[in-house]
């Protein structure tokens, strides 16, 4: 029981850094991507594959997989985000399942359906972290992380980077006419969000210490964005509390052994209707767009 | 290769086009009138497959091939079509309906959750395992030098081609067909000349989603039936509405032919795995996307300051 | 001298020529109107000018540094960083942010070295170093509020000012990116005499911030009163040029605007 809860928080902290890059994506700059799970599955690959066939050390791999998942970010944006945004959906979309389709059918690199196993476990100064047996300590590993990135999101919400992205997001041609540069600072938020679905794949495989295909489904996108749209979007805290309660949701009925009564199609069933009642009855999400407006700096020192 | 292989090619291409494009029709015709993708369009025709699949077994009795059989299938065509049109009428009041005046997101986001919540109550009612659909008639290929035509291509094409023709005629020719239009091109000025634009757009959900479980039947038909057929399926068929024009009718029909040639042809000559068929719409898409994001048939807009 | 112009400039949609061969001239430090009756093309000439739409042929130039430099077809970030800013007809504010966010929003450009350019040191200092940056935009801000009286309303979001005021938002965002020249769009459309009256005041202030103003308008009293030069368009072609006086007796404008006499 203990370890689940533990479980639970881990999977908490992985979700909840895919769901900040969406909230990148989709809270600040408007844009509605659906290819998390691609990018998230670029980055498990990378650090297994690197680790398995190429003995790699986790922390070699890790800028690999965020920096690949940011290439395959401005790959994709590049040609998408000149479009209008309801484009931009289907395309990710496709994208995503692009990603699974080459997963599974590149036999020779990928192992295909099988996936890739028995990939070695993080190394801290030496010392092993064994997600299985020692759990709690994979999960503060976890939290160092989300802790790190949703610090440097934070800030990134409050500075002119951040203001340009919620420009964007309220008005493109107005964005435009005032100076902001919409093509790059769209790329950006794709390339910011995607890297980080990159890390969060690195932990994932760390976590799991075998990738598959079928774990990348667009399932998982919406699962993500069902996060950013309970909590809140363009409000990282409440992003975090969303990952929190979907996680929960997830995996709740193994916890109290409902998983004999309920169908297994629950809880989508659950985030479907998450999403419509959020958007009719409260579209802002649970604790709504954190205010970024900032206080006088000068007047608050006196 | 040679002209018969390819003439085999082309009719299987147009016969699968053809389905994309009576789906692509639904997603076209939303789009032109309420301007978002509507997501569980795909998931309706999923309902409607297997709609008309357990109608068609219940009616069908116990003639394999047959007079009754294809009569039958007709008719679980029509009941399969009635009952998706008030689904779709009914997603639309739910779910849709109460958003118009919200931000562009929402609709999108809403679209999203129907389709999750379609296809997994169906994945729980009807189970996860495909189901085959059992065919109405002989599967008596008929050839012609070297060409094989199965009558169920035959029948694709012709129900298809009826029903395209039956949907210009009401759009171009029809009372209401004019109030779709007016409404697709400014909601607020129809709603001053007296168009119940409630009940345009509730219409143009029934037709579009009733030309979805078409489109599933004819699909199930041709492959299977699952819960999940509705996602790829009704993607392709939004690239297909998109290749033409999104918006514009002739557009979807173009464009459902034009990507269903590109599939059989790309794994036909291009040699590329079945397993990438589906990766085929998305490049399309990309690329129509770059070159002319307004489709083929479809007008450049630009938003006007 | 000319602080903007055009040679020539057309613009076609699809076979219907909204702007024909126009030759608009801006002189520095005046305030110039752009009148004509509605459907005259004087919005798309704005958008040729100022990015948000490519000409189909004709050029634009902006004089930079004392150069006229060819800015046709430039996209709109570009053009308002050299010193061009806009308004728009229908108010295109950023709703959802606050009036001081607007007003940041404007001041882009003009603060801080963006992550993406520059040296990376640089980068990393300006990232680090956001406080600082943070109360120069501050401060920028804060004059331009103050400048538009619109200081009361810094932590307001923008979609819920009164009318008036977010016509004056979109201005003092403009201003923000200290442009040389100014476009405005209908200010003073949907606004009562008292606001029009407010408005003028304003115009004349930025007027003599030495900020160059083209306005469209089709409040004549406006124009008549406070535009040193005025241009105008009917049917997409310059029909007039000259200073209030002279177009207030120009044949071919009282044709325009009241018909022609015989025709009764």
């Amino acid at each position: 029981m203990f370890n689940f809860i533990i479980l639970i928080f881990i999977y908490t902290a992985i979700y909840s850094l895919l769901a900040m890059g969406q909230n990148v994506i989709t809270g600040y700059t408007g844009m509605l991507s659906l290819c998390q799970a691609g990018f998230f599955a670029i980055g498990s690959y990378a650090t297994a594959l690197l680790s398995v066939k190429c003995g790699w050390n986790f922390w070699a791999t890790l800028p690999v997989s965020i920096g690949l998942s940011a290439l395959f970010g401005l790959l994709i944006g590049l040609p998408t985000l000149r479009l209008k945004g309801d484009y931009l959906c289907i395309a990710t979309l496709g994208f995503g399942e692009i990603v699974r389709n080459i997963l599974i059918n590149w036999m020779s690199l990928t192992n295909g359906p099988n996936g890739v196993q028995r990939i070695p476990m993080v190394k801290i100064f030496g010392f092993a972290i064994n997600p299985r047996s020692r759990n709690w300590q994979y999960l503060i590993f976890c939290v160092i992380w989300v802790l790190v990135c949703y610090l440097l999101f934070e800030r990134l919400a409050r500075s002119r980077m951040g203001r340009a992205m919620e420009a964007i997001r309220e008005d493109e041609i107005a964005a435009a006419s005032n100076g902001i540069n919409v093509t790059k600072y769209k790329v950006a938020a794709f390339m910011l969000g995607a890297g980080v679905a990159g890390l969060a794949g690195s932990l994932q495989a760390e976590l799991i210490l075998s990738v598959m295909p079928s774990t990348y489904t667009f399932m998982l996108s919406v699962m993500v964005l069902c996060m950013v749209v309970l909590g809140g979007m363009g409000n990282f805290k409440a992003v975090i509390f969303g990952a929190f309660i979907i996680e929960v949701i997830d995996y709740l009925p193994k916890m109290l052994g409902l998983t004999s009564v309920l169908p297994p199609q629950f809880k989508q069933i659950l985030f479907g209707l998450i999403l419509v009642v959020m958007m009719i009855c409260r579209p802002q999400g649970i604790l709504g767009r954190q205010n970024n407006a900032f206080k006088r700096p000068r007047e608050a020192a006196k | 290769m040679s002209f018969a292989e390819f003439f085999q090619h082309f009719i299987n291409g147009v016969t699968l086009g053809g389905t994309y494009a009576l789906i692509a029709l639904g997603y076209t015709m939303v789009y032109g009138i309420l301007g978002f993708i509507n997501f569980a369009h795909g998931d309706i025709l999923m309902v409607g497959a297997y709609i008309g699949l357990f109608t068609f077994n219940a009616l069908r009795g116990s003639q394999d091939f047959g007079l009754w059989p294809t009569v039958a299938f007709f008719i679980a065509m029509v009941v399969s079509m009635v009952f998706c049109a008030c689904l779709g009428m009914l997603t639309e009041r739910i779910a849709y309906k109460p958003l118009r005046k919200a931000t562009r997101l929402a609709p999108l986001l809403s679209a999203i959750g129907v389709s999750f919540i379609l296809s997994n109550t169906a994945a729980w009612l009807w189970g996860t395992q495909s189901r085959r659909f059992p065919k109405p008639f002989e599967d008596q290929a008929i050839s012609f030098g070297g060409v094989s035509v199965t009558p169920h291509q035959i029948l694709i094409l012709v129900v298809t081609v009826i029903m395209m023709v039956a949907m210009q005629l009401y759009v171009t020719k029809t009372r209401m067909g004019k109030a779709m239009r007016a409404t697709s091109l400014d909601q607020d000025t129809a709603r001053l000349m007296g168009i119940n634009s409630d009940h345009v757009i509730s219409l143009t959900f029934a037709i579009g989603s009733a030309l979805a479980a078409c489109g599933g039947i004819l699909i199930a038909l041709d492959f299977t039936c699952y819960p999940t057929m509705g996602t790829m399926t009704g993607t392709k068929a939004f690239v297909a509405a998109v290749i033409g024009g999104i918006g514009n009718i002739p557009g979807a029909m173009l464009g459902g032919v034009i990507l269903g040639l590109l599939e059989t042809f790309g794994v036909a000559i291009l040699g590329i795995p079945t397993g990438m068929r589906d990766t085929i719409a998305f490049v399309a898409l990309i690329i129509i996307l770059l070159v002319k994001p307004e489709g083929i048939l479809g007008k450049a807009e630009k938003e006007k300051v | 001298m000319n602080l903007l112009y055009t040679e020539g400039l057309t613009r076609e949609f699809g076979g219907i020529i909204a702007v024909s061969n126009v030759d608009f001239e801006v002189e520095e430090g005046l305030i110039t109107g752009l009148i004509g009756p509605n459907g005259a093309g004087k919005t798309t000439c704005f958008n040729n000018m100022t990015g948000l739409d490519t000409p189909t042929k004709g050029k634009v130039f902006f004089k930079v540094n004392g150069e006229d430099k060819d800015i046709t077809g430039w996209p709109a970030y570009k053009i308002c960083r050299l010193g061009i800013a806009r308004t728009f007809q229908n108010i295109r504010l950023f709703k959802e942010l606050t009036v001081g966010e607007n007003i940041m929003v404007g001041c882009h450009f003009k603060t801080g070295k963006s992550p993406f350019s520059g040296r990376f040191t640089n980068a990393i200092r300006s990232y680090v170093r956001m406080k600082d940056e943070t109360e120069e935009l501050y401060e920028r801000t804060r004059k331009w509020m103050e400048f538009f009286n619109l200081a009361q309303f810094e932590y307001e979001t923008a979609k819920n000012l009164p009318y008036g005021q977010q016509r004056e938002l979109e201005i003092a965002r403009a201003m923000a990116s200290d442009p040389k020249l100014l476009f405005l769009d209908e200010p003073a459309a949907g606004m009562n005499p008292n606001e029009t009256e407010d408005l003028m005041k304003t115009i004349l202030r930025i007027r003599d911030l030495g900020v160059t103003v083209v306005l469209i308008e089709h409040d004549m009293r406006l124009v008549m009163q406070i535009c040193d030069n005025i241009t105008v368009l009917n049917y997409g072609q310059k029909i007039a040029c000259g200073t209030p006086n002279d177009i207030k007796h120009d044949p071919q404008v009282i044709e325009a605007y009241l018909g022609k006499e015989d025709e009764e």
